[in-house]
């Protein structure tokens, strides 16, 4: 009978143990409350606790951070374009006690929290222009195709800005961080997850891409041609370059090989009045040679040197056959 | 009715029977309850009562049993992934990609120069501290999808449309890495970024086709000067070829012409010292031969007497036009 008396002492020993404590997790806190009414300092550090049993009620409450998503909206900035923004923010629960007693589950915190981040976006994005939203970087310039995009107005510059996508989403957790310490509610970061043209605006932003490329194809078709006559002008005056030196150079090559044939010839023939006489009686004879043919009737008289031996015997021919 | 009441207990609860089973079933349950095994992949984040007590490498482990020790296990090793305005098949987690429907929404975005442009990426990424990853904040995976489509927003943002589609890839790859990981760090989500890839980047395809035609004029444009150069090639060597020519020709001819005046010369020189030997007498044999040759070449030959020249204006010089009269 000793073994079943231990037995239910070890029974009731496990069912006081469990009610007596409670197991905090990592990811937990815990506010004991007393029908109702929060009773001591908030319980932080995980592990096991002691409680009264039945009159004390454990009430967890998350530690980590929690997410909170915000839905997409259509705002508009300075610049009245209609933008559909997508928020997201982290949140924890840093003051338990705070957020328990204003708040008390996470469903109402999340409710508040769509109020004052959703407002408070809506304000920062009403306060800026559309380009501030989307660029960050003040001082960055944009690495272009020159190719692609020289000449052809904005295209391939980036807007300037003065403020910036993280400076405004900084104004927002700002802002909204004061809101929240009352709640007990401590944000970690709030930023924009999506930024989109509304429909009419992708409408207009879509025509002025397709005319920017447009643009640009037009350039590149104008260029090949431009490009394409200056080749072939420079075919053309070539060509015109090589002809007329080629012509300039045989001119001149003709020129003075006659001229110094005509020097050869000259130097020859006009060494001595001997020469010179000699070269005009040949000449003469040669010149004969080509000139008389069939068709040429000739009238000679028996005075002629050639012929004069018919009527007279008398030589004299050397006399008469002068080289003039 | 005074006939006591008899209780029957069964016999093996008055043999404590029962405490043995009890006892058998808690010692099997206890045994089952506190060995678990970590694969080599992964790390174990052991908690006891719901605190965190320790992280154990791979291998067969021991805990406290029932409940008191509790194990978390987690791919620490393993690379994981999310795509973004994507999805391939096979998922090696639940946050690999999102829904269809909202896919398009996450992968359009708005430039710095105010375009639209449609960026599919892709983030690879590690659970670095697991201590971090399950007890700092909810869901950290999920908020890496979030970060990281923010992330994403603000390098695009930050460029023009030519940079996002073309020549900025690789930059926007390394400052959305550097910025998602700064983040992540902020957050203490347990997780390290790997790299982060872009992959598919289009304009809107209402656009792309106006894309596409600045491609084809570009290729159009070289056409063009290809042809040019073509026609060019074509034409100024040969001209240039045929100008070589001319000049090689005139060249040969200037060589013949000196070279003929040189012959006409020497031959000229050799009858001249014949001639100076007997002038009289060459002439004559020169005059002779010369006629020898040319006369009988001739049509008509009229040999007049010298008195009866006066005759001459009758003959009818009637075969030709043309006479030749020397006196």
């Amino acid at each position: 009978m000793k073994t079943q008396a231990l037995a239910i002492l070890i029974i009731l020993g496990a069912i006081a143990f469990y009610l007596c404590t409670y197991v905090v997790k990592e990811t937990d806190q815990v506010i004991l409350t007393q029908f109702g009414k929060p009773v001591g300092e908030p319980v932080t550090e995980a592990g096991l606790h002691y409680r009264l049993p039945f009159i004390q009620e454990v009430n967890r409450i998350e530690k980590r951070f929690l997410p909170w998503d915000g839905p997409a909206n259509e705002m508009s900035t300075k610049d009245k374009t209609y933008l559909i923004i997508d928020t997201y923010a982290r949140w924890r629960i840093s003051d338990p006690m705070q957020y328990f007693l204003r708040l008390r589950d996470e469903r109402s915190a999340l409710s508040r929290l769509d109020d004052i981040l959703g407002s408070e976006t809506r304000n920062a994005v009403a306060k800026h222009e559309l380009i501030e939203i989307v660029r960050t970087s003040k001082d960055r310039v944009a690495e272009t195709d020159k190719l692609l995009t020289e000449g052809i107005g904005k295209v391939g510059l980036l807007y300037s800005i003065k403020v910036g996508r993280e400076k405004v989403e900084e104004e927002i957790f700002k802002k909204a961080a004061a809101k929240l310490t009352g709640f007990g509610i401590e944000l970690l970061d709030v930023r924009f997850k999506r930024i989109n043209y509304n429909e009419t605006v992708r409408r207009r932003i879509y025509e002025r891409m397709v005319s920017e490329r447009q643009q640009i194809a037009a350039r590149f078709r104008s260029e090949g041609a431009g490009e394409a006559a200056k080749i072939i002008g420079k075919k053309e005056r070539d060509l015109q370059e090589i002809e007329s030196e080629s012509y300039k150079r045989v001119q001149e090559i003709y020129g003075e090989a006659d001229a110094k044939a005509s020097a050869i010839y000259a130097e020859a023939y006009d060494s001595s009045k001997m020469s010179a006489e000699f070269y005009k009686f040949i000449k003469t004879l040669e010149t004969y040679r080509d000139v008389l043919s069939s068709d040429v009737s000739l009238v000679l008289t028996t005075d002629s040197p050639l012929f004069r031996l018919l009527k007279s015997t008398e030589v004299s021919l050397p006399s008469a056959v002068s080289a003039d | 009715m005074n006939e006591p009441i008899e209780i029957r207990i069964p016999e093996f609860i008055r043999n404590g029977l029962i405490l043995w089973v009890i006892i058998a079933i808690a010692v099997i349950s206890g045994a089952i309850t506190s060995t678990y095994t970590v694969q080599a992949e992964s790390q174990g984040v052991v908690l006891r009562f719901g605190k965190y007590l320790k992280t154990v490498e791979p291998g067969l482990r021991f805990k406290a049993p029932y409940g008191v020790d509790k194990v978390y296990v987690l791919p620490v090793r393993r690379q994981l992934k999310q795509e973004f305005g994507f999805a391939t098949l096979g998922a090696s987690n639940n946050n690999q990609f999102s829904e269809p429907r909202t896919r398009t929404r996450e992968k359009s975005m708005v430039t710095g120069d105010l375009n639209a442009a449609e960026v599919e990426w892709i983030v690879q990424y590690r659970i670095s501290d697991p201590r971090l990853y399950l007890f700092n904040v909810l869901d950290p995976e999920g908020t890496l999808r979030y970060v990281s489509e923010s992330v994403m927003r603000t390098v695009v943002g930050d460029r023009t449309v030519d940079e996002v589609i073309t020549i900025g890839r690789q930059e926007i790859e390394e400052e959305a890495r550097d910025r998602l990981e700064s983040l992540v760090n902020k957050y203490e989500l347990g997780i390290g970024i790997d790299q982060i890839q872009l992959q598919n980047v289009n304009p809107p395809p209402p656009v792309q086709a106006s894309f596409n035609e600045v491609n084809q004029a570009q290729q159009e444009r070289e056409r063009m000067i290809n042809e040019a150069n073509g026609e060019y090639n074509q034409e100024v060597p040969r001209s240039r070829g045929v100008a070589d020519q001319k000049i090689q020709a005139s060249e040969g001819y200037a060589l013949k012409r000196v070279n003929e005046s040189l012959g006409d010369v020497a031959s000229f020189k050799s009858m001249l010292a014949e001639y100076k030997k007997a002038p009289e007498i060459t002439r004559t044999r020169l005059y002779l031969e010369s006629m020898k040759e040319v006369m009988p070449k001739m049509g008509k030959k009229i040999i007049l007497d010298e008195d009866a020249s006066q005759i001459l204006p009758l003959l009818q010089l009637n075969d030709s036009g043309t006479g030749a009269l020397a006196r």
